[in-house]
Order: structure tokens, then C-alpha cells, then sequence
């Protein structure tokens, strides 16, 4: 079993889960179905969630004014300050999705198995590869019902890995590197990131990928938005709840 | 008989003491020094001989060369082409043929491992070199030569730094820069196309004054002229911080002065001198003069797109000459958008189904 997938083979009482805490936190008996909900993502997972998709707007919005600026403006420079106060913005949030996303790094170890999914992606275990195969089918219609997870599925783990972790991991570099440009060598910006501009061919080649990664972020987003929604509606088990206050309910409890 | 030191050279040439105190001390604030060096570098240049550069045309057009002999600052021309005892420079040198070849070889052995190599341009590296003949043979033969017993090197100019224009795609000489063909001297990166004239005497008066080789970037380039970005000095930053816009080259903005960021201008980009230092003798630099920088000295400068637009091209990654990031991206998203569009409605269908067949009493959908 992987830590994602719940066990579930017997009705209530839940088997021995292989998953630390995943005993069910309440059983409700529901229109002559029951439904086993157990907790999920404590709070500072879904606290970083909420705080990292704010950035991720502020951040995206800010950051296309930055490259595409607003019509020009009219009167003496000493009476607007429109970009400087955009690019306060975007840097602000830009501090704040770092920070929250050092946070959540830090949470992986406190938190609970769920809080580590985010950055392990157990590859070389079997039941991944047939649950990330499963959920493919599960998109293209091929099967008429997905597998049950308690946390992600393999599929879902794969992307957030990819854009999450990997996606954010490079917009953190080099957005630090672009703005160690302007605090200016010698500051902690430029000695902690101001490798990145050389090793990748230049200020204006780093401008390039910092907006084509914020491209990558957009179409996560749309997917993501996409898939929680529908999963919500047709997989086993409840998604937004799941983000919201923690606890994730399955619709059944038959077997995989 | 050892070489005379850079003071005598002055003196014979008719400067007064006077405009040589001057002259020292205007370097040393061009070096960013302050004025308690300025006894410093005319100590240095009253006792030190001159130090031998020998300078190597490659692949070039000669813009580093005619920029260095414009050098505006007091006595440059005057002055730093003599005091350097410029040994060999074949653009500029009086001698020809063999006497030039000559001179050459007599300097590499006199002064072995005491002389600086000043590289123009860059060797080709495809045909074994023969896209750059000099003296009959492949330029990388004489630079790897020459550059066997230098001190250092200076890589002039953005061909030498870089590679520029003739190493721009699809780069059919394979030409090449010299810190790609070299790898055992100390390499200075003076780029720009060409280096601004002052940049260029000061890294070698710095050099000749103070026997070590000026602070360097992380990309070689010496601090003092290029630590900060033509942005951060720009005298039309605060039109920049209010968005304040040159939208067309023939509106009311580019009359008033804005800022030329929305035309392309690659300050924000470029690390070089020209909005503090400016060009001939301080009189203008091009975003003064309403163009914008299109960032001569930042590495593949050719090859990141229009001069015109802040997004770079995307044509090497397969997107099409006329891509951006925007186009991209956009394409991308309304392809994801559609895919999920049509992804939700055909879920939307299924699950009607699946009820459907269901409410008529048949097995519901979980079988596998």
C-alpha cells in the first residue's frame, strides 16, 4: 500500500492502515451510505496552500504589469509612482511566497505523512506506477471509476512535485536573481543568487524563463482549479473540504 | 635599458606636471578610487617602467580600436597609447611584414611573462582557424601563441568577451571567445560594442598603476564599470518608476523624455558605464539621445531578439521567429483552457450516462 492509497478493504472498523493517524476521525451514516472521513492536511498545510494560491495571483498579475506596463501616464514623474508600487508589490509577495514555501518545507518534517507527499514522489514503488496508470485511464475515460487516496494520487502527486516544487524552487532563484540586479552586488540577494544570471546565459535570458515559468504556473493552475473541481464531483472522495478544514470524506467504502 | 617609467614619457612629450597631477587624479575618480590615490597612481607612474601590451586583431571590426583612440579623457590619447608602450598593435603600428612579426617575437621573449595581451575580436575555430589569417597563419595559432607567456589578458570589446556579431546563429566560422580558447591566464571582460572609450584606459592605467588586476565580476568584467545596470543610473529611471512611457518613437512621451522601456530598451538588462561614464567626453549616451540601449555589452546580444521588444524571441526553441513568452503562453492556455472545456463537458456526458444506467436499475459503475 502506499501511503496515499487507502486501504479500505473491510467495512468500518478501517483496517490497519498502513498510514500513521489515518484513523477514521467520524463515521456518519448518510442516506443508507456510509462515510468514512479521516484528517488530512492540518493547518499549516492548508494555511501555506491559501497564502502560496494569494501570492500566486498577486504574484502572476503584478509580474505581466511588470513586463507589459500600463498605458503611459501624463503630469510630472513626481506625481505617480504606478510602477514602483507594482514592483513593490510583486517583490513583497514574492518575499512572502518564499518564506511560505521555506515554511512548508520545514512543516514536511513536523507534520504528518500527508505534510511530506508534496516533496517525495516514491517512484520506485510499485503501487505508484499502477495508481499514476490508473488515474491516466480514470482522464481519458477509460475506466469507469478511479482508485481511492487518501492523500493525492500518484498523478496529481507527480505534477505538484513537478510545478510545485521543481516550478517554485526555479521562480524563487530566479526571482531573487533578477531582483539581487537592483539591491546590487554584495548584498545577501546578489551572494546568494546572482550566480543564477550568469549560469543561465544573462539578465535578459533570466527575464525570458522568470516569464515563461510564470506561463508554466498559469496552466498549473488551470488544471488544478479543473481537476479539484471535478474530482470533487466524480472520484470517491471529497477534495475541497479536504483544503479548507482538513478532513477528506470517501464516498463508500468498497475495496480499491 | 630598462624602459622608461610613464612620468618621463609625459614629460618628453611636452606635458606639464601640472596636467599630469590632473590627470592622475581624474583616473583615480574614474577608477572610483577617491582623491587619497591620486598621489598613489602619479607615485606609480613616476617610478614604475612601462609594461609592454601587445595587441591581437581577430575577428573584428575595429570599433574597440577606434573607440580607445577617441578616449576623451585629459591626455588618453596622448598618453595611454604611449605609455603603455603599445609594442604591437597591427591596426595601429607604423611597421609592416616581417618587422611587425618581428617585433612580436622580441617582446614575447624580452619580457616574457611580464607583458599583457590585449585581444580585439576573436578567433574562428572552424576550417582549423583559416576563416582569420594573420601573417599567413590561423589568428588561434597566434593568440594561443602570444597568450603562452602574458601576464593577463584583456578581451576587448564584446567579440572578444562574447563573441558578438560573428558568433551570433548560426555562427558559421564557429567563432569563438577567448576565454573559450584560453584557460590558464587571467581574463578581463571589457564588453560592449564597442567599450566606452574611458572604460577601456582606465582598466589598463589601472592595471599599469597598480600591477594587479582590477576587481572582477562573476563574469569577469571589472566592478568598477560594470557592477550596475544602464538602468540603475538612467536619468529617465523616475519617469520609469512613475510609468511614464515612450509608447511610439513619434509620440508625445519620446518628446518629453520618458522612458524607453516599452520600446525595448535593454537598461534594465545591460551592465555597463554608459549612463554615468556617457560617451564622447560625457556628452551623450544612446538613451539620452532617445534610443534605446539595446545592450551591446550583455553576452548573445544579437541572438535575444528585437532591439525593439522587452520579450526576447523564442525562434531557438522551435516556437517561430515571431514568439514571445506572451504568444506562448497564451497559445498554451487557451489550448489547456479548450482541452479542459471539452474534458469537462465529455465528464458532464459520462456521468449523465452512468445515472442514467443506474437509475435504470443497473449495476452501478464500479466494476473494474
Amino acid at each position: 500500500m502506499t501511503d496515499a492509497s487507502l486501504p479500505g478493504t473491510a467495512p468500518p472498523p478501517a483496517p490497519a492502515p498502513a498510514a500513521a493517524g489515518a484513523a477514521p476521525a467520524e463515521e456518519v451514516v448518510k442516506g443508507g451510505k456510509q462515510l468514512t472521513t479521516f484528517y488530512i492536511y492540518e493547518a499549516p498545510v492548508r494555511l501555506w496552500h491559501w497564502v502560496n494560491a494569494l501570492c500566486i495571483v498577486v504574484l502572476c498579475i503584478t509580474g505581466y504589469l511588470i513586463a507589459s506596463p500600463f498605458p503611459t501616464l501624463s503630469g510630472q514623474p513626481s506625481d505617480h509612482y504606478l510602477m514602483g508600487t507594482i514592483r513593490f508589490i510583486h517583490f513583497s509577495a514574492g518575499y512572502i511566497f518564499a518564506v511560505a514555501f521555506i515554511g512548508r518545507i520545514l512543516w514536511a518534517f513536523a507534520g504528518n505523512t500527508y505534510a511530506r507527499e508534496l516533496f517525495t514522489l516514491p517512484v520506485w514503488k510499485k503501487s505508484f506506477w499502477r495508481g499514476f496508470f490508473t488515474e491516466i485511464a480514470w482522464y481519458a475515460f477509460l475506466k469507469p471509476r478511479p482508485m481511492k487516496f487518501m492523500g493525492h494520487n500518484p498523478l496529481a502527486q507527480t505534477f505538484l512535485f513537478v510545478v510545485m516544487v521543481l516550478g517554485t524552487i526555479f521562480m524563487i532563484f530566479t526571482g531573487f536573481a533578477l531582483y539581487s540586479e537592483g539591491t546590487g552586488l554584495g548584498s545577501w540577494q546578489s551572494r546568494m543568487f546572482g550566480w543564477v544570471i550568469p549560469l543561465l546565459g544573462g539578465s535578459m535570458q533570466v527575464h525570458t524563463l522568470h516569464h515563461i515559468g510564470m506561463w508554466a504556473i498559469i496552466l498549473f493552475v488551470i488544471v488544478h482549479v479543473y481537476t479539484v473541481i471535478r474530482e470533487d464531483i466524480m472520484s470517491r472522495q471529497t477534495m475541497i473540504s479536504a483544503i479548507t478544514n482538513g478532513y477528506r470524506s470517501f464516498r463508500d467504502n468498497d475495496p480499491d | 635599458m630598462a624602459l622608461e617609467t610613464f612620468y618621463e614619457v609625459m614629460r618628453r612629450q611636452g606635458i606639464t606636471r601640472r596636467s599630469f597631477l590632473k590627470y592622475c587624479s581624474l583616473t583615480a575618480a574614474a577608477l572610483g578610487l577617491g582623491p587619497e590615490f591620486a598621489p598613489t597612481i602619479a607615485h606609480a607612474m613616476e617610478t614604475k617602467p612601462r609594461t609592454p601590451v601587445l595587441w591581437l586583431h581577430g575577428l573584428e571590426c575595429t570599433c574597440c580600436s577606434e573607440s580607445f583612440i577617441r578616449s576623451a579623457h585629459p591626455l588618453v590619447k596622448d598618453v595611454v597609447l604611449s605609455m603603455i608602450s603599445l609594442d604591437y598593435d597591427d591596426t595601429l603600428m607604423a611597421s609592416a611584414g616581417y618587422q611587425a612579426e618581428a617585433i612580436l617575437e622580441e617582446v614575447m621573449t624580452k619580457y616574457k611573462g611580464n607583458y599583457i595581451l590585449a585581444v580585439e575580436g576573436n578567433p574562428p575555430l572552424n576550417e582549423d582557424g583559416m576563416y582569420c589569417i594573420i601573417g599567413g597563419k590561423p589568428f588561434v595559432d597566434q593568440l594561443k601563441r602570444v597568450a603562452t607567456d602574458a601576464k593577463a589578458i584583456i578581451s576587448w570589446g564584446s567579440c572578444a568577451s562574447y563573441g558578438c556579431v560573428q558568433a551570433a546563429r548560426p555562427n558559421p566560422t564557429r567563432a569563438t571567445p577567448v576565454h573559450e580558447v584560453i584557460f590558464d591566464k587571467p581574463i578581463i571582460k571589457v564588453p560592449g560594442c564597442p567599450p566606452i572609450a574611458e572604460v577601456m584606459t582606465g582598466v589598463i592605467t589601472y592595471m599599469l598603476t597598480f600591477d594587479q588586476l582590477p576587481a572582477l565580476d562573476r563574469q569577469g568584467r571589472p566592478l568598477m564599470f560594470y557592477s550596475q545596470r544602464i538602468h540603475d543610473k538612467c536619468y529617465r529611471r523616475p519617469h520609469f518608476d512613475a510609468g511614464q512611457y515612450v509608447e511610439h518613437f513619434d509620440d508625445e512621451g519620446a518628446r518629453k523624455g520618458y522612458c524607453l522601456y516599452k520600446v525595448g530598451c535593454k537598461g534594465p538588462t545591460t551592465y555597463n558605464a554608459c549612463s554615468t561614464v556617457r560617451w564622447n567626453d560625457g556628452v551623450s549616451f544612446p538613451i539620452q539621445a532617445g534610443h534605446g540601449c539595446i545592450g551591446c555589452s550583455e553576452e548573445g546580444f544579437w541572438d535575444k531578439g528585437s532591439w525593439y521588444a522587452r520579450l526576447a524571441d523564442l525562434k531557438e526553441s522551435g516556437f517561430g521567429i515571431e514568439s514571445n513568452a506572451d504568444k506562448v503562453g497564451l497559445a498554451a492556455a487557451a489550448v489547456v483552457g479548450g482541452g479542459v472545456a471539452v474534458h469537462a463537458a465529455v465528464s458532464a456526458l459520462k456521468r449523465a450516462q452512468v445515472k442514467h444506467d443506474t437509475s435504470n436499475g443497473a449495476d452501478k459503475g464500479g466494476d473494474k
